[in-house]
């Protein structure tokens, strides 16, 4: 067959047929990975939720959403059988990574106690920032920063005055991951001082103040409908 | 054009090396290849790209108009990167992950559109699809070997596995600045081997 001509109709011809088949494929394609994508990112924030909060029976499945403006923090709060909070986790965000956002998920026991984190996404250096998803876990206490209590630690790297080894060789990344968490320790406090008043009210009442403040929050609760 | 199926799918993978002979895509090349593992699925991926848009690009190249046909090449290409990288996206979520940027810029990557333009557009689909192939497995080759002799230096490892302890490593080679330097030492040993050879 013969090339056709490169005049202006059929140039147009042939690029309209083409954009419109490569349009057709791709939303086929998008239309088929939609669910798994969703529902592995999905899959990844619950797992992480899990593996982060101390022993819980049930946790908010709709996070209490909190933004200053720059970074947003998303807290879910988990309750024990009989709906006491027991902690919660917190999604936070810090901009100053050394190659872009950082994303982090860390929980809290109701003492502002760190029992673990998580990174969602990072973009830090391979061999050096990256190591962050490790490195604050690792036994050595000045790296540690799980069994800290947020409340009375200084979480900043050591080059700042604070109590906690920045990765060797990653300053930036380590300052930008604990900027997260304070972060994420001030958006737990935020949200967790109304619940915990009212936990100490509930000792002493009926748990019904309780239920008023939590239900909002927990309609759609992972077991909502046991309470 | 007279050439063997055979010639031609090897062509890609040592004489016409798109990283050791042609020096070409080194974007991807340099930067992804941290790790034995981003290597080859960098190079997979680009594979399949390759592939897909090589046999579209000869099946068309009678009814696309000469003066347009870089436009609609990058559009066929775009078409199939974008769905290499939902597919990923969906399947492989520890690769997309890993490989991030990189996997929608290989609609940038200059073997696609240069094995289009410089083989697909001239040659049969079947030989279009060879050459596809071929050069895809070059590149994953290369790909996967910078990876390795990186992460090995870097960190001792070997697609995860402990060569040596961690703190043997040299952080430079997992740098970018250690990506130069074994693509330089690779490019060489490959030159020795092909006039030895």
């Amino acid at each position: 067959m013969k090339k056709p001509e490169s005049t202006f109709k059929n140039m147009v011809l042939a690029l309209t047929v083409i954009a419109i088949f490569a349009a057709v494929i791709l939303a086929s394609v998008y239309s088929l990975t939609k669910d798994p994508i969703n529902n592995q990112q999905l899959a990844k924030r619950q797992e992480a939720i899990r593996a982060v909060l101390p022993p819980y029976d049930h946790f908010d499945s709709k996070p209490v959403e909190m933004n200053n403006g720059v970074e947003t923090t998303r807290v879910y709060k988990a309750y024990d059988k009989n709906n006491v909070l027991v902690g919660a986790a917190v999604e936070s965000t810090s901009n100053n990574g050394y190659k872009g956002p950082i994303d982090i998920i860390i929980g809290f026991d109701n003492k502002g106690v760190i029992v673990n984190y998580s990174v969602l996404a990072q973009h830090e250096t391979p061999g050096l920032g990256s190591k962050m998803d490790t490195w604050f876990k690792t036994s050595k206490a000045k790296q540690n920063i799980k069994g800290k209590n947020a409340a009375t630690s200084n979480l900043n790297v050591s080059k700042d005055g604070g109590e906690v080894d920045a990765i060797t060789a990653a300053t930036i990344s380590s300052r930008a991951f604990l900027f997260a968490v304070r972060n994420a320790y001030f958006a737990f406090t935020t949200n967790m001082v109304v619940q915990l008043n009212s936990s100490n009210i509930k000792t002493e009442s009926s748990g019904h103040t309780l239920n008023d403040t939590t239900n909002t929050v927990n309609n759609s609760g992972m077991k909502g409908g046991k309470q | 054009m007279n050439k063997s199926g055979t010639s031609i799918l090897f062509n890609g993978l040592i004489k016409e090396n798109p990283v050791f002979v042609l020096i070409l895509g080194m974007c991807p090349t340099l930067a992804t290849t941290t790790s034995a593992v981003n290597g080859l699925s960098m190079g997979l991926a680009t594979l399949f790209v390759l592939f897909g848009s090589n046999v579209a690009v000869s099946m068309l190249k009678n009814f696309i108009p000469d003066k347009v046909r870089i436009p609609a090449y990058v559009v066929v290409i775009a078409t199939f990167v974008t769905v290499v990288g939902m597919l990923i996206h969906a399947y492989f979520p520890a690769i997309y992950d890993s490989l991030g940027i990189f996997i929608p810029l290989i609609v940038v990557n200059c073997i696609v559109l240069g094995r289009a333009e410089a083989f697909a557009a001239k040659n049969t689909v079947l030989h279009s699809a060879l050459d596809g192939v071929g050069m895809g497995l070059g590149f994953t080759v290369a790909l996967t070997l910078l990876g390795t002799v990186r992460e090995l230096l870097g960190t001792g490892k070997v697609f995860g596995n402990e060569i040596f302890p961690d703190h043997y490593g040299a952080i430079i080679f997992i740098l970018a600045p250690g990506a130069f330097i074994v693509l330089g030492y690779l490019i060489a040993i490959m030159n020795k081997v092909r006039k030895a050879g």
